[in-house]
């Protein structure tokens, strides 16, 4: 076990903790699972992607009282 | 055997804490004192309340397991939705209201944060959680229009807005009194807006998705943005940017409606990801600054001005006016907006509603605990000349040490010019609203470990900036909402509204934006123009409709406790809703109707309107134009006041008239749950996983974060393999 194990370890584990958090792999995650319930389908491109994600998660939520306000108390 | 240490620790700490007189107490002991009673409320009761009382169903299929779709909503790994659910739910309020009930001293507020975490806030949390979850992740106006009826429905949702309005205003009012007069702080929190707009273009154009990444980037510029506050404070520019509340109010406004109406990539969505970085950044940091320097307490256990109804900061006795101030921290109705809605389409197993709901509430809590903590280090004459209004101490620091000192709190005027020297402000006089009172305790206890005296002014504007970026992302976010809160709810009035509803008309989108700022936009500027104070009047009325908000949270999951045939535990619910309603109902009533002018806001009138007859001046007014001010704004008080109350009664009596039913025939009443599906996710339901969970999860060829197994694309697998 070479001494630098356990800071990398730590560190890849942040890595992925802040890519989870922010959402940074949902991009990721939108390929896989369109490969996997149809691998013939076209995939958007990034830049495409993330702008529908953005516009779809601050949209107006269909009952009026979405969770888009946050961070308040 | 280890739990009955934790008691020993929890209980220690509290003796010490209640029982040292006279003598400076180390903040060591409210550590231990919270942190004991955390572990047990959440290891004991939380426990009992999922598995006794929900019966959380591990074999029940979650709203994101069955409408996964691959994008937004997918069952999201525990650890890193506690991350998720705990930057929703956190924000101004904790560090605010703590500060404010510091004027009785910091017991009474440390007490109630605690018990009320353990026994309603965290309670409410997870229950809605939970319920959320059985119902698709339906929202509380939806819940309670469908289990309710029609008539509690829509009142709740009136409630809500109206709520919603108060807070985006009081929270408002404490940038502006922590920005006005201040050229370093208004430049450093006026720079975090092209820093947004940067943000925004880098992703959308530049990196779209690389959102970790511009976050660095975005954070450096802030800090960047704050060191060269200091550079503007102290050359020719400082005049441009030392701003007048006034000026403050209008630019707030139009602030809130440039973001209600803008693309949210460029100005919210960039703004969100650097608020939520700094406020989990920001309190780690202070979480490990307090417990290495474990500075002393300086204030009393309980002043005076517990009993004697006098405090400077806000009037009224302890009961119920400390619980009031004390909302978010303690018991936040608003986190029931986002336990339902957002964070149920995100869990991986209903049995994870302890860690998510309870668990977050309960580091919300200790928040709030670091709150009062950083208040009660600094000297108590400080803090009174912080948070006492002009009206009270006047505006001159001998004149604020005389009357101070009056109180038994020595203070001398060269102690609060050379406090205020130390952060290079102007005056730390009257600085209400307790974001500087605590970017100062901030301050002292950062400083001890960073920097020392030379980096004081530093930490103080970087607090101040923490604080004002992240009211100002709840300012636009909430706008925004507001607007479409506004727009459903005046489109289902009459169908010729309808096209209200349409996001895509101009408009109708101006139109509304335009009311929902002008709402809080009004409040804010009376709580600004308030002769009185701002803040002393207004903070009590956002205490209270926060926590109507959280009685009305609890009076629907009441509800559906004895709708789904929990009648036997229902006291987990109904105990902290009759603590609330008592709290809350009598708060109203002697903010309204109370005979003592300072407290109740129809004596106030009746009697600045008798002075205004008699061509005579009172306290606190320089004049006739100051006293009609004061006049209209006890009335326009009065009336939210009373409004609020007879709303949360409306949805009390109708949420009544359903358990009633509910239990004299049982058959009659539907619950909309939606029906059991068989969840194939396998996860661990606490933040570490049980020798039995971790069995289970190798045997299923899975990760510590779960997954379903044979889906080798499915939930994330661990990083090791990565």
């Amino acid at each position: 076990m070479s001494p630098t194990a356990a800071p990398r370890r730590a560190f890849a584990w942040l890595r992925w903790y802040v890519t989870e958090l922010t959402g940074e792999n949902a991009y990721d995650r939108y390929v896989e699972h369109a490969m996997r319930t149809d691998p013939g389908a076209p995939v958007l491109g990034r830049r495409e992607f993330e702008r529908r994600r953005t516009d779809r998660r601050y949209a107006a939520p269909s009952d009026g009282l979405g969770g888009s306000f946050k961070g308040c108390c | 055997m280890i739990w009955s240490l934790v008691a020993v620790v929890g209980a220690v700490g509290w003796s010490v804490l209640a029982l040292s007189r006279g003598e400076e107490v180390s903040a060591a002991w409210m550590v231990a004192a919270a942190l004991g009673t955390y572990a047990i409320g959440y290891r004991f009761y939380a426990k009992f309340i999922q598995n006794r009382v929900l019966r959380a169903d591990p074999t029940r299929a979650t709203p994101a397991e069955r409408m996964g779709d691959g994008h937004d909503y997918h069952p999201t790994d525990r650890r890193v939705l506690l991350g998720h659910h705990f930057a929703g739910i956190s924000g101004a309020g904790p560090l605010v209201g703590p500060v404010l009930a510091a004027q009785m001293g910091y017991l009474p507020g440390t007490i109630w944060i605690i018990v009320g975490v353990i026994f309603a806030g965290a309670v409410q949390d997870m229950v809605v959680l939970f319920f959320s979850t059985r119902r698709d992740g339906k929202s509380l106006g939806q819940i309670a229009r469908e289990e309710i009826g029609p008539v509690g429905g829509v009142a709740a949702v009136i409630a809500i807005f109206s709520i919603m309005i108060i807070i985006l205003a009081v929270l408002a009012l404490v940038v502006v009194n922590a920005l006005a007069e201040s050229p370093w702080g208004a430049f450093s929190v006026g720079m975090t807006i092209p820093i947004a707009l940067f943000m925004g273009i880098y992703l959308r154009y530049l990196r779209p998705g690389k959102i970790a990444e511009v976050t660095l980037i975005g954070v450096a510029l802030l800090l960047f943005a704050i060191v060269s506050g200091r550079w503007v404070a102290n050359s020719g520019l400082a005049d441009a940017f030392t701003l007048d509340p006034r000026t403050l109010v209008i630019a707030l406004v139009l602030y809130g409606f440039a973001a209600s109406v803008m693309p949210v990539w460029l100005l919210l969505v960039p703004r969100d990801y650097l608020s939520t970085f700094m406020k989990i950044g920001t309190i780690a940091l202070l979480a490990v600054a307090i417990v290495v320097t474990l500075p002393n307490l300086q204030m009393e256990a309980v002043t005076d001005f517990a009993t004697n109804g006098d405090g400077p900061v806000f009037a009224g006795s302890l009961f119920p006016f400390v619980f009031i101030t004390i909302a978010c921290g303690a018991l936040s109705g608003f986190h029931s907006l986002i336990s339902s809605g957002t964070t149920p389409k995100m869990i991986q197993k209903e049995t994870q509603v302890r860690t998510i709901g309870y668990g977050a509430m309960l580091m919300e809590s200790s928040v709030a605990v670091m709150a009062i903590t950083a208040a009660c280090v600094l000297d108590p004459g400080i803090y009174f000349a912080m948070n006492a209004p002009p009206a009270v101490i006047g505006d001159t620091v001998q004149a604020a040490s005389d009357t101070i000192t009056s109180w038994g709190f020595t203070v001398t005027p060269d102690q609060l010019a050379s406090a205020a020297e130390a952060v290079e402000e102007e005056s730390l006089l009257s600085r209400t609203g307790g974001a500087p009172t605590l970017a100062l305790g901030v301050a002292v206890v950062l400083a001890e470990i960073i920097g020392g005296d030379t980096m004081m002014s530093f930490w103080y504007h970087f607090a101040i900036m923490f604080e004002a970026l992240f009211i100002l992302t709840a300012i636009d976010a909430g706008t925004r909402v507001g607007r479409f809160v506004l727009q459903d709810a005046l489109a289902s009035i009459h169908p010729r509204l309808g096209k209200l509803r349409d996001n895509t008309w101009w408009p109708g989108i101006l139109l509304i934006s335009g009311i929902v700022v002008a709402l809080w936009g009004y409040l804010l500027w009376v709580g600004v123009n308030d002769p009185l104070g701002g803040i002393n009047t207004l903070y009590p009325i956002f205490g209270i409709s926060n926590q109507l908000l959280g009685a009305v949270a609890l009076a629907i999951c009441t509800v559906l406790l004895v709708k789904s045939g929990r009648l036997k535990y229902v006291w987990v619910t109904l105990l902290p809703l009759t603590w609330v309603s008592v709290v809350t109902l009598t708060a109203s009533w002697q903010k309204v109707f109370s005979g003592d002018p300072a407290v109740g806001f129809l004596a106030r009138r009746d009697q600045y309107q008798e002075g205004i007859d008699n061509d005579q001046l009172l306290a606190g007014a320089q004049n006739m134009d100051d006293m009609r001010t004061i006049v209209n704004t006890a009335t326009l008080d009065a009336v939210l006041s009373a409004a609020l109350a007879l709303l949360v009664l409306i949805v009390f009596a109708d949420a009544l008239r359903v358990c009633v039913k509910a239990v004299r025939h049982p058959g009659s009443v539907r619950l909309r749950e939606t029906p059991h599906v068989p969840s194939r996710i396998i996860a661990p339901s606490g933040l570490i996983a049980t020798k039995e969970e971790r069995a289970e999860l190798v045997s299923a060829g899975l990760g510590p974060g779960g997954g379903i197994p044979e889906q080798s694309t499915g939930p994330r697998q661990e990083v090791s393999e990565r």
